[in-house]
C-alpha cells in the first residue's frame, strides 16, 4: 500500500474545473516531483491533500493517506493530521512566518498543538529539530524573531515546523523558488536528506525541472489540471512521450542565437562607482555607519553589446541599476552614457535619461491598471522635448506593438486583459518606443513560465537584429544569462569579481565565487538535451 | 527597546516645545484685547494699562512666553481673566470629569469594538458579518448627540435608571461618579466603537490573507486557533493608531455631549473661555490637550513596539 494515493481527484472552484481526475502515488521514503507551468494545478493538488483549499472549492475522488480517505474527514480530524502526519513547506519564506512570534515559539507550537509532549520536552525537541535543519541554538537562539534571519534561514525554520513531529508525508510547494542558487542547493539537499533519513514521502511541487532532475525518484508532469506524463525520473527524462513534456524540457534549456556584436565602441562607461547606504546609529550620539552596496565598480558597455550581470540577492545588482538609471546619486565615481554624465550636479541629467529605459521583473505590478495600453507604452514620451502626436504617435504605437508580437488594436485594451508573458511584451514595447540607446532588463524574465520565457528570449534576440539593441541584462538565472548575453559580469558583495566573454566565464570560471554559483545552479541532465 | 523609547521621548519633548510656541503665537495674534474686553469700550487708558499689568499682559513677548512656560512647569497656569481664580484649579476640576469620561468611553468602545470586529472578520460575508457591518454603518452615520438624547429618553426618563444630566462628583464614591458618567460615556463610545470595529475587521481580514496564517493552518491549528494566536496581535497595529486618535478626540471633543448631559468638562470650559476672551484659560487648556495627545501618541508608539518586535531593534 502506498503512503499517499490520489485517485481520480477532480476539483472545481466556483464551477471552474481546476483538476481533472488526477492520479498520484507516493511511497514512504520516496520523492515525487510534480511539475508544470502556472495554472497546471500542481499547487492545488498539494492544497487538496492538506484540505486547505480556497473557499468555494469542491473536491471529488479519493486522497488516501495510509489507506485512509482524507476527503470525507471532519475538519477537526484534518487539524489533527496536519502538522502531525502531513507537513507542508511553502514558497515564500519571507512571509511564511509570523513576524511577531519567536522562531522557537513557532516551532514548539506544532508540537504543542498536537499535545505530543510536555512543554519542556517540546522545547528540547524544537532545539533538536532546528539543529537538524542547520540552525543550532547556540548560534540561532530560539528567541530570535523571523526578521532577524535571512530568507534561507527562515525557510529552514519553516521546514523545522513541518518536520517537528516527523510526519509521514512532507509537501514542499516551490520551496526554493524565492531563494538564491547557493541557498537553493542547500535547502534541496536538506529536504532530500530528511526524506531519506526519516523515511518520509516527499511531494515536491516545482516549476523548474532542473531542480528535481537529480533528486526526485518520480516525476509527474501536469498541464491545465491534468497529469500528462509520469514516470521514474531517468526513464521519463530519457524517453519523454508527451509533446508537452518535451516542450517544457526544451524551453527550460532554451537557446537563442544573437547576432554578432559590432566593433567595440563604448556607450556606457562606469568608473570606480561607490554607493554607500547609511546605517542606523549604534548609539544616540555616535556616528552612523555605512553599508557599501556598490564598491569601486568599473566596466564599459559597448554599443550593440549585450552584457549580463549576475549575483545573489543583496550583492548590489539593484543598487548599481539604480545608479546607472540616475535614480540615486552615487558617493563617488563616474557614470557616463555617450560620454555625458548620468548625474549633472545633484540632478539626473535629462539628456542622458531619455536614452535609457528599463524593463522590470513583475509583469503584474509595473503597470497602472487604469490606463490603456496606448497610454502605458507611450509614457516614456514625456522624456522627449517634442513628443510625437497625432498620426505619428499612432504609427509608433502600432509599430512597437507589432514588433513585440502583439497587434496594433491591442492599444485600446487594459492591462488586465493580458497574460504575464504578453504584459512583459508590453513592457518591452514601452522601453523600446523612444528608441533608447540602452535598455536595462532587471530580472525581466524571472517571473515567467519556462515556455513563455523562451518566447520572450526569442523576441529579444529578434529585436537585437532589428533594432541593434544594447542592453544590460540583470538576472540571478545563470542559464538565461548564458544564452542572452555576449559578455557577463559576476557581482559579489558590491564588487565585480569576474567579467569576460559569457561562454568563457561559464565554461572556465576563474573566480571561486563564480565557480560556486555555477556549481550550485541546477542543470538539466545531458540525457534530456539529446532528446530535445 | 530602551533606545527606541528614549528616542520617542526626545521627539515628545521637541513636539511640546514647538506646540507651546505655536499656541502662544496664535493666541498673541488673535484679535481682541482681554483688558479692553473686560473693562468695556469706554475704559480709560490708565485703567487699561493697570489691568494689563495685573494680568501680566505687559512686558515683551519673549518675556511673557517664558513666564507662561515656566509657570506651567510648576503647575501655575496663571489667573483667569474673567473668574479671577487660578486656571490650574479650574482645569483640575474639569479634568476630574473629562479624563474619567474619556477613559470610560474608550474602554467601552474597545470592549464593544474588539469582539465585534473579530467576530465579523471570522465570518466574512456571512450574516453575522453583515449584521455587525450594518450596525457599525449606523453607528458612524448617526450623530452622537442623537444617541445621547435617545439614551436620556429611554434610560433616564422612561426607566429612571440614570439621571438625565449633571455630575454627582467623586465625593460620594467612585460608583456614584461612574454611574453619572455612564450615559454620556455610552453616547461617546458608540460611534467610536463603530469606527474601531471596522478598522479591527479590515485589519484582521488583511492578516487572514497572509502566508503565515496558511502556515499556521498547515501546522494543524484550527481556523479559530490560527485567528487568535497569529491573527489578532498582528492586526493590532492599525487598531492602536485609531485608539490613540480616539482618546485625544474624546478628551476635548466631547463638548456636545457635555452640553447634552450638562457636565462640567473641559470642552465646556474652553467654549466659555473663548466666548469671554479668557485667553489665558484657552491657552492653558489647549496646551494641556496637546500634552495629552502627544503623551498618548508616545504610549501608542511604545505599544507598537510591544506588539511588533521588528520595531524594537530600530532606533
Amino acid at each position: 500500500m502506498s503512503l499517499l494515493q490520489i485517485d481520480n481527484l477532480s476539483l472545481t472552484i466556483h464551477e471552474t474545473e481546476i483538476l481533472k481526475r488526477i492520479r498520484l502515488r507516493i511511497d514512504a521514503g520516496q520523492i515525487v516531483a510534480v511539475t508544470g507551468e502556472s495554472g497546471s494545478g500542481k499547487s492545488m493538488t498539494a492544497l487538496a491533500v492538506m484540505r486547505l483549499l480556497p473557499n468555494g472549492a469542491k473536491a471529488d475522488g479519493a486522497i488516501l493517506l495510509d489507506g485512509r480517505n482524507l476527503l470525507p474527514l471532519m475538519e477537526s480530524d484534518m487539524c489533527a493530521l496536519r502538522g502531525a502526519e502531513i507537513g507542508m513547506v511553502f514558497q515564500e519564506p519571507m512571509t511564511a512566518l509570523n513576524p511577531v512570534k519567536t522562531i522557537g515559539d513557532q516551532v514548539i507550537e506544532t508540537i504543542l498543538i498536537h499535545k505530543a509532549m510536555p512543554r519542556a520536552k517540546a522545547w528540547a525537541r524544537a532545539q533538536e529539530v532546528l539543529t537538524r535543519v542547520g540552525l543550532p541554538p547556540d548560534r540561532f537562539p530560539l528567541s530570535r524573531y523571523p526578521h532577524e534571519l535571512s530568507g534561507g534561514q527562515r525557510q529552514r525554520v519553516v521546514i523545522a515546523m513541518a518536520i517537528a513531529l516527523r510526519p509521514k508525508l512532507l509537501i514542499a510547494d516551490e520551496p526554493t523558488t524565492a531563494l538564491d542558487v547557493t541557498t537553493q542547493a542547500q535547502i534541496l539537499e536538506l529536504l532530500k536528506g530528511l526524506a531519506r533519513e526519516y523515511g518520509m514521502g516527499l511531494l515536491m511541487i516545482t516549476h523548474d525541472l532542473a531542480v528535481v532532475a537529480d533528486m526526485a525518484d518520480q516525476i509527474v508532469v501536469m498541464r491545465q489540471g491534468e497529469v500528462v506524463e509520469r514516470g521514474a525520473t531517468t526513464d521519463l527524462l530519457n524517453n519523454m512521450q508527451h509533446p508537452y513534456t518535451r516542450m517544457l524540457f526544451q524551453a527550460s534549456g532554451h537557446q537563442v542565437s544573437l547576432p554578432d556584436p559590432p566593433e567595440p565602441q563604448p556607450l556606457l562607461e562606469v568608473k570606480n562607482v561607490i554607493r554607500d547606504y547609511r546605517l542606523p546609529r549604534k548609539s544616540l550620539f555616535g556616528r552612523s555607519g555605512h553599508n557599501r552596496a556598490v564598491d569601486e565598480v568599473s566596466f564599459t558597455l559597448n554599443r550593440g553589446e549585450r552584457l549580463g550581470l549576475v549575483g545573489e540577492s543583496g550583492c548590489g545588482k539593484s543598487t548599481l541599476t539604480k545608479a546607472i538609471l540616475g535614480l540615486e546619486e552615487t558617493q563617488s565615481g563616474d557614470i557616463r552614457l555617450d560620454s555625458q554624465p548620468v548625474f549633472s550636479g545633484h540632478k539626473p541629467n535629462p539628456a542622458v535619461r531619455r536614452k535609457m529605459q528599463v524593463v522590470f521583473q513583475d509583469p503584474y505590478g509595473s503597470f497602472n491598471p487604469r490606463h490603456r495600453v496606448a497610454r502605458l507604452i507611450t509614457e516614456p514620451f514625456h522624456l522627449l522635448d517634442t513628443p510625437p502626436s497625432g498620426p505619428e504617435r499612432q504609427d509608433r504605437i502600432a509599430e512597437m506593438l507589432t514588433a513585440v508580437g502583439l497587434r496594433p488594436d491591442d492599444a485600446g485594451k487594459f492591462i488586465h486583459e493580458f497574460s504575464g508573458g504578453q504584459r512583459q511584451r508590453i513592457a518591452i514595447a514601452r522601453a523600446l518606443i523612444i528608441r533608447p540607446e540602452l535598455i536595462l532588463f532587471d530580472e525581466a524574465v524571472s517571473a515567467l513560465d519556462v515556455s513563455v520565457r523562451a518566447q520572450i528570449l526569442d523576441l529579444l534576440a529578434e529585436l537585437c537584429t532589428t533594432y541593434n539593441l544594447t542592453y544590460l541584462f540583470i538576472s540571478h538565472d545563470l542559464s538565461v544569462v548564458r544564452t542572452i548575453t555576449d559578455r557577463v559580469m559576476v557581482m559579489q558583495a558590491g564588487k565585480i569579481v569576474e567579467q569576460g566573454e559569457t561562454e568563457q566565464v561559464f565554461s572556465d570560471p576563474q573566480h571561486p565565487y563564480t565557480r560556486t554559483l555555477i556549481d550550485a545552479a541546477p542543470v538539466l541532465p545531458d540525457i534530456g538535451t539529446s532528446v530535445a | 527597546m530602551l533606545r527606541y523609547a528614549l528616542k520617542r521621548l526626545i521627539s515628545l519633548f521637541i513636539s511640546l516645545v514647538v506646540a507651546s510656541v505655536v499656541i502662544f503665537a496664535v493666541i498673541e495674534v488673535a484679535p481682541g484685547d482681554p483688558a479692553s474686553f473686560m473693562l468695556g469700550v469706554n475704559a480709560q487708558e490708565d485703567t487699561l494699562a493697570a489691568l494689563r499689568a495685573e494680568l501680566g499682559l505687559d512686558g515683551s513677548k519673549i518675556q511673557r512666553y517664558f513666564n507662561w512656560v515656566s509657570g506651567m512647569l510648576v503647575g501655575d497656569f496663571g489667573t483667569s481673566y474673567t473668574y479671577r481664580t487660578p486656571v490650574s484649579q479650574m482645569i483640575a476640576d474639569r479634568m476630574w470629569v473629562s479624563l474619567p469620561l474619556a477613559l470610560y468611553a474608550l474602554t467601552l468602545s474597545t470592549l464593544i469594538a474588539f469582539p465585534a470586529g473579530i467576530y465579523a472578520a471570522a465570518r466574512r460575508g456571512k450574516p453575522g458579518d453583515l449584521t455587525v457591518m450594518g450596525a457599525t454603518q449606523l453607528g458612524i452615520a448617526v450623530p452622537n448627540f442623537w444617541f445621547a438624547m435617545m439614551l436620556v429618553l429611554i434610560f433616564a426618563i422612561k426607566l429612571r435608571w440614570f439621571s438625565a444630566g449633571g455630575f454627582a462628583g467623586w465625593d460620594k464614591g467612585v460608583w456614584t461618579g461612574l454611574h453619572s458618567l455612564t450615559l454620556p460615556a455610552i453616547a461617546l463610545a458608540l460611534p467610536q466603537a463603530a469606527i474601531l470595529a471596522r478598522v479591527m475587521r479590515s485589519s484582521l481580514l488583511d492578516i487572514l490573507g497572509e502566508d503565515f496564517m496558511r502556515t499556521a493552518r498547515a501546522k494543524g491549528l484550527s481556523r479559530r486557533q490560527a485567528l487568535w494566536r497569529h491573527g489578532v496581535r498582528n492586526a493590532l497595529i492599525p487598531v492602536l493608531t485609531i485608539i490613540g486618535l480616539q482618546f485625544s478626540f474624546l478628551l476635548a471633543g466631547s463638548i456636545i455631549i457635555e452640553q447634552v448631559f450638562y457636565l462640567p468638562g473641559l470642552g465646556r470650559l474652553v467654549f466659555q473661555a473663548i466666548s469671554a476672551r479668557d485667553l489665558i484659560v484657552v491657552e492653558s487648556v489647549v496646551m494641556l490637550l496637546v500634552f495629552a495627545v502627544i503623551t498618548v501618541n508616545f504610549l501608542v508608539d511604545l505599544a507598537y513596539a510591544g506588539v511588533d518586535p521588528r520595531l524594537r531593534g530600530r532606533s
